[in-house]
């Protein structure tokens, strides 16, 4: 059962707090293909500050600004952007997965084409990570029970 | 003198067999079953610890990141000076399916208590037990 | 030949599940669609692959352009594309099958259903495709934890059955994971082509036998062999019958194909057979195995219980054909693991057609079955006939091969328990369709549609009743092109130090 903390302290540091959050995981995703981090890691950085919100405030706070049809949306983007950027390297002509061929529609050299084409699929997988890690906190906490109140049974 | 050379040149091995041992154990032998999860966790973590601890090498080795900042690369890497990335990388996707196999086994785990509203193994079988006997 | 046919065929159900996510939330009704022709264009590209393998050899597929060891190759052979083909046309028909049952058993779940379907789908077909050990584990686990969701969301057991696949399958995929790290860190490569010419000089390490049986222990695990087979009656009896349908037919036999890759390919067959005695004691617990499925077979009331416990008696079989050692044996094997699923997927689709109109799934109810749903019995007696391998149903020819390559090892025992097996299934289905045929009236139970004393015939939809027919037809006629197959492609899959 997650109720409303009362402290002011907490809420308002949570509520400062998130953005930077957010910030250094877009900056370990960023850097996933170059240095330590990646698409995962940035992922649950991304979750851990919107259960950094659910466990200041209340559920239905949080739901308000991440419901369950935006987290749905989130996460079949991820795949499809991971898939998508593989299915692009087959129609240019090269394998599956071959990004040095992007370097056709991107004003870059192959070997730098395929840095940036990791860097796409890292962010894909960036989103899927950060909305499947959501959907299971909310679910646990909320007993399954999304649409109603966030009580345990 | 020479299991003691043994155990300590291959510690790593031995400890990842004790913690795998004691996973096993709990999802085995345990009732409740959130400590058969947990110690599928615990599993799944020992066989992690393993494929790491197997990419280190001897005589200093360090991460493999070359410290030249951005830019070309200049030198010639001698692949002795750094670890084995690749057992790091498949890892990688090990913890994944570690963390979904998790999520999948305790929403398993509400809608059993929300079914039976117990969590122990042997309550549950009694219950089923009943249940077949009417 | 389509150039990038391998990766398409892995990739369509694999992009075509999110798809489907978003597909969903706009219309439900255009799911079933979407799924049909996803599945319909990898059947097509698996019959382009089948051709193209069998006209030019082996295919190799780089991903991502990188050459092997650096990077991850599909290489693509007889067997390969053969379990291709039956794995992407069970799903197809299994798919189509499953719009009026879903409808029923799950009304609210029907995008959720069809999105892990895909995924499920997707997986198989990665196992089936890869050429690297650690791929094959990725796509293991992105099959087995598809497969925990769509077992838990059937009736009032199921969660249960499917918390104790989650255990049990778990401890399978991470036993594996083991034997693959052996390998890796004794040989360095992860590719399965340059494992079998690297391994050879280590044959004698106790490392490359530890992980052997790590591995033979994480595939017996998964394909339910013998000792390992608790979780299999439990989640297969409790899952939606569409899902039933298609896992018994296809996951326990990309188990075997995983334990003749591991066997034959990665170790010869030097190894597995002469150097140590694992096929000898795959042998024993496979006459085991096919013993006891058969017996426990006998005792079941709840038809897709009993069908569960034949499983394990064929996938008994199989594990017997590829331990005897010999091209019969393993000719039969492979046969084995086409006619099973064609089988199987017969039982399970009739099966669930008479649970979808009698809403029964106990066999003493089935007094007089056939004057209500006679096309339906007709698939399901088809089904046991040739499980219990009579001619000319395909199962009698597997069955012939496995005999014959028992015999030729000169394994009296083995041969004489598949007769006495063969027996006990004809005692099962004997038992079953009397009642069906020849039951009293009076013993049956199950709702029916008129009010009248006289039974009407009231068959199960078009859309179910199809996918049984074509399946029951499969059953006849692939034992009339057995010969055909084998000359065709089974005779190329058989290993070189046979």
């Amino acid at each position: 059962m997650i109720k409303d903390s009362e402290g002011v302290i907490i809420k308002t540091v949570c509520r400062l707090i998130t953005p930077i959050i957010q910030l250094y995981a877009l900056y370990v995703i960023a850097h996933g293909h170059y240095s330590p981090g990646g698409g995962f890691q940035g992922g649950c950085i991304l979750a851990a500050s919107f259960i950094l919100m659910v466990l200041a405030y209340d559920i239905k706070e949080v739901k308000k600004r991440m419901s369950e049809k935006l987290n749905t949306v989130l996460c079949s983007l991820g795949v499809i952007i991971f898939a998508g950027i593989g299915l692009l390297c087959l129609i240019l002509g090269a394998n599956y997965l071959d990004y040095g061929i992007l370097h056709k529609i991107l004003p870059v050299d192959p070997a730098h084409a395929r840095s940036l084409g990791i860097l796409g699929v890292e962010i894909g997988v960036g989103f899927t990570v950060m909305a499947v890690m959501v959907s299971i906190f909310l679910n646990i906490a909320s007993g399954g029970k999304h649409e109603e109140e966030g009580e345990t049974s | 003198m020479e299991i003691m050379d043994f155990i300590i040149s291959k510690y790593n091995y031995l400890i990842y067999i004790i913690l795998m041992m004691i996973g096993f154990y709990a999802m085995i032998a345990k009732n409740n079953l959130v400590k058969k999860v947990v110690g599928m966790n615990i599993f799944q973590t020992a066989i992690i610890l393993f494929f790491v601890s197997t990419a280190s090498k001897k005589g200093g080795a360090t991460i493999p990141i070359i410290q030249y900042g951005h830019g070309e690369a200049t030198d010639i890497i001698n692949t002795a000076q750094y670890i084995n990335p690749l057992p790091h990388v498949l890892m990688l996707t090990a913890i994944v399916v570690m963390v979904s196999t998790f999520g999948v086994a305790i929403a398993l785990l509400i809608i059993i208590y929300r079914k039976y509203n117990t969590l122990e193994e042997d309550e549950i079988l009694n219950i089923l037990k009943m249940e077949d006997g009417k | 030949m389509i150039e990038n046919a391998p990766a398409l065929i892995v990739i369509l159900p694999l992009i075509a599940a999110p798809v489907n996510l978003i597909i969903g939330l706009w219309r439900k009704d255009l799911c079933y669609l979407f799924t049909v022709a996803t599945l319909s264009a990898c059947v097509l590209l698996s019959v382009d692959v089948l051709v193209t393998v069998i006209s030019n050899g082996v295919i190799t597929y780089k991903l991502g352009g990188w050459a092997p060891p650096w990077g991850i190759a599909y290489f693509i052979d007889h067997l390969n594309a053969f379990m291709l083909i039956i794995v992407s046309f069970i799903s197809l028909v299994v798919s189509v099958y499953s719009k009026k049952s879903i409808e029923k058993e799950l009304p609210d779940k029907v995008v959720h259903f069809y999105t892990v379907f895909l995924l499920l789908v997707s997986g198989l077909l990665g196992i089936l495709i890869t050429g690297d050990v650690f791929n094959l584990y990725v796509f293991l686990e992105i099959a087995s934890i598809a497969g925990y969701a769509l077992i838990a969301i059937g009736d009032d057991r199921a969660p249960l059955a499917s918390f104790n696949y989650v255990i049990m399958g778990t401890i399978g995929a991470c036993f594996y994971l083991l034997g693959v790290g052996y390998l890796y860190i004794s040989t360095g490569s992860l590719n399965m082509a340059d494992l079998s010419e690297l391994l050879p000089g280590m044959y004698n390490s106790r490392v490359v036998i530890g992980a052997f049986a790590f591995l033979m222990v994480g595939v017996a695990i998964k394909m339910a062999f013998f000792p390992l087979h608790k979780w299999l009656p439990d989640a297969y009896t409790h899952a939606p019958s569409t899902v039933s349908a298609f896992v018994a037919s296809t996951m326990t036999k990309v188990g075997a194909y995983v334990m003749i890759r591991i066997m034959f390919t990665v170790f010869k067959p030097y190894f597995s057979i002469e150097l140590i005695p694992a096929s000898a004691i795959l042998g024993w617990l496979a006459v085991a195995a096919m013993l006891f499925g058969c017996i426990r077979a006998i005792a079941q009331s709840d038809v897709k219980r009993m069908l569960s416990y034949i499983i394990i008696a064929e996938v008994g079989y199989i594990v017997m054909g590829l331990s005897v050692g010999n091209r019969m044996g393993f000719t039969g094997a492979v046969l084995h693991i086409l006619n099973d699923a064609v089988m199987m997927s017969c039982l399970f689709l009739s099966a669930g057609s008479i649970e979808y109109k009698t809403g029964t799934r106990s066999v003493h109810n089935f007094a007089q079955l056939y004057k209500k749903m006679p096309l339906t019995m007709a698939a399901f007696t088809i089904g046991g006939l040739s499980i219990v391998g009579i001619p000319p149903t395909c199962g009698f020819f597997s069955k012939w091969y496995l005999v014959l390559g028992a015999l030729e090892s000169q394994q009296w025992v083995f041969a004489a328990t598949l007769l006495i097996s063969s027996l006990l299934t004809a005692v099962i289905f004997f038992k079953v369709l009397v009642n069906v045929y020849f039951g009293s009236q009076s013993s049956a139970d199950f709702e029916s549609s008129s009010g009248h004393g006289t039974v009407v015939m009231d068959e199960a939809p078009l859309s179910m009743l199809l996918p049984t027919g074509i399946m029951a037809i499969g059953v006849l006629t692939l034992g009339f092109f057995s010969g055909k197959i084998i000359s065709n492609v089974i005779q190329f899959t058989v290993p070189g130090g046979f």
